[in-house]
């Protein structure tokens, strides 16, 4: 600007900034009112509607609830502490009286808490969606890249594609039975289980996105290449592989979002400690708390569903080489 | 002209088709000798990117053949390099990283690391880039990347420098700006250049030879033109020039008179090659 007095006056008298915190006001304001009304909502048609275990909870009783699995989980954890003291106290004080005595260490085997069953599952969807990524990514490269390969492969995807988890897990569970046999397995059963029934359900979006991404890489980049005699190696690292991040990443992102749902299913069923068995146990429990803390659990799971998918954005974001193109 | 470096040999291209072969080329011959600059020009849709794509090796001709130094091209290589219409640099790429992928493949061997790093600077500095190396395509005006792209293609030391439509989808100052430096780079270095071009100016001011291409389908060599003019050539100065001027009127009257559009032919033709992606025809 070549007059900065200029604009400052203009700045003073028709600033866009009135209409600016505004709009902020609004960005803030918004969400907050719809909150607001859902809350309102809920508190007041929850206690019109009996359960068997009582009147469904509101807002408060599901709070409650909260602070009282947190108060759970810091208890159990004292208890571990205290577990251990002893055991180690016990330990040193026997090795006093007999120097031979070969000290051994029991781990503490309380139940886990619902913070630890959060941590199982974050560990097992994110195990089941790395699985699933390294699986898909390669193969969706060379579905995009051979055209046989794609109309040889593509009918038995479309139709594995839309099968439930429910309807996986049987079959996952037996033939994992079967097969992982050890006497000191390193990984549960259960968890093995759900893993791979989280892979199957959640590599067909990475798949197929990564194939359709790699088979419109433009002509133009494709004849450079040609030109310049790459070898595939190197034309798959140099062209195929970033040409196609954009689609790549759209699809790990809805695999990640799949392979969430999945999990709370999988772990349902298979029993894995994770928060869908919280949710089951709680169900067969039956106490006057149940829906209330099964509400907790409902509410974690969106929460950290929503989180996985922010992080994968965040990564999408910082991989992307194309910074203008739109990320939701 | 007794051993031509480039021999276009009786090229005839024919594309399968829904309703049957369609035949783009029929019988293109033309001999290209070192260091000649050539312009092919024509109607749109009349093979000219097609027999630009048999130099290059990205299609095979269904008869005939193009010959370099007496070998028959049938694959790409960066022998012959392409200066692509829409710059065609990866995006993910900086424009010294565009122009590395190509030297570090010609020149896998032949090159130290530190001489590879002074050949992609001495590339980008002959098309006046020096002072965006690090920046990537996105961040470049169009006619920037294709200085990149040039630069890319002159990186590869070919023999023949292969340009389709480079300036096209230029603004007319900047593609003004490419075009001298393209003399000023084509002085220097010397290397043989087929450009496709559809501007009757551009191909006057840099050709040596004018190959004017008939209309399609079948299409054919239908004159060529020898540019007679001493270089550097100024573009100032031939404005008023009388003999520039009657090139370029033999080239427009070839174009407007004898090789005049025909609607009727136009639409029959699209209507076979609907099917096809634009590059075949264009």
């Amino acid at each position: 600007m070549t007059s900065q007095a200029k604009l400052n006056t203009f700045s003073r008298l028709k600033v866009p900034l009135p209409t600016l915190n505004l709009a902020f006001a609004l960005a803030l304001f918004l969400p907050m009112l719809g909150i607001s009304l859902f809350l309102l909502l809920w508190s007041a048609t929850a206690p019109r509607i009996d359960t068997s275990l009582g009147a469904f909870p509101g807002p408060g009783q599901v709070f409650d609830q909260a602070k009282t699995l947190i108060a759970e989980h810091q208890q159990e954890r004292a208890k571990e502490v205290g577990f251990y003291q002893r055991q180690s106290d016990r330990n040193a004080a026997r090795l006093v009286t007999d120097p031979g005595y070969d000290a051994k260490v029991r781990p503490y085997t309380g139940k886990p808490t619902f913070i630890d069953q959060i941590g199982t599952s974050l560990v097992t969807v994110i195990a089941g969606f790395v699985l699933a990524s390294a699986i898909a990514i390669p193969l969706g490269i060379f579905m995009g890249l051979s055209q046989r390969l794609n109309q040889s492969l593509n009918p038995i995807v479309q139709i594995l594609k839309p099968v439930s988890p429910l309807a996986w897990l049987p079959l996952v569970t037996m033939v994992v039975s079967a097969v992982y046999v050890s006497d000191d397995p390193y990984f549960q059963k259960s968890f093995i289980t759900s893993l791979i029934t989280v892979s199957l359900c959640s590599l067909w979006p990475t798949l197929l996105n990564t194939a359709v991404g790699v088979a419109n890489i433009e002509p133009d980049l494709l004849n450079v290449s040609k030109v310049l005699r790459l070898s595939t190696w190197t034309h798959i690292r140099k062209i195929v592989l970033p040409a196609s991040i954009p689609m790549m990443f759209t699809g790990l992102r809805l695999s990640m979002g799949t392979a969430w749902m999945v999990l709370i299913a999988a772990e349902m069923l298979a029993q894995n400690p994770g928060l869908g068995k919280f949710v089951w146990d709680e169900f067969q429990n039956g106490s006057s708390n149940s829906l209330a803390r099964i509400i907790v659990a409902v509410l974690t799971i969106g929460f950290v569903g929503y989180c996985l998918d922010r992080i994968m954005l965040l990564i999408q974001h910082r991989v992307n080489w194309d910074k203008n193109s739109q990320v939701r | 002209m007794s051993k031509p470096h480039l021999e276009l040999s009786a090229i005839g291209m024919e594309f399968p088709t829904q309703t049957g072969s369609f035949c783009a080329l029929d019988n293109v011959n033309l001999k290209i000798a070192q260091g000649e600059f050539i312009s092919l020009i024509g109607h749109s849709g009349c093979g000219k990117s097609t027999v630009l794509n048999i130099v290059a090796g990205l299609y095979q001709a269904s008869t005939g053949a193009a010959l370099l130094d007496n070998r028959e091209v049938n694959e790409p290589g960066p022998e012959r390099a392409v200066v692509f219409q829409n710059h065609s640099l990866l995006p993910w790429l900086t424009a010294y990283q565009n122009v590395e992928l190509a030297v570090n493949q010609v020149f896998t061997r032949t090159m130290s690391k530190t001489e590879k790093k002074d050949w992609i600077e001495h590339n980008l500095a002959l098309v006046h880039m020096t002072h965006a190396v690090h920046k990537r395509p996105g961040e470049l005006s169009g006619g920037m990347k294709q200085r990149v792209g040039i630069a890319r293609a002159l990186a590869m030391q070919p023999q023949v420098l292969l340009m389709d439509e480079p300036f096209g989808a230029l603004d007319a100052l900047t593609r003004a700006h490419l075009q001298d430096s393209l003399m000023e780079i084509q002085a220097q270095l010397g290397n043989t250049v087929i450009m496709i071009t559809h501007d009757v100016d551009e191909a006057v001011l840099l050709s040596d030879r004018i190959v004017m291409m008939t209309n399609g389908p079948a299409a054919t060599v239908g004159e060529i033109l020898n540019v007679d003019l001493e270089r550097p050539r100024s573009r100032l100065a031939l404005a008023d020039d009388p003999i520039y001027n009657r090139y370029r009127s033999e080239v427009l009257r070839f174009l407007y008179e004898k090789q005049k559009k025909v609607a009727d032919i136009t639409e029959a033709k699209l209507a076979t090659v609907t099917t096809k992606s634009k590059r075949d025809v264009a």
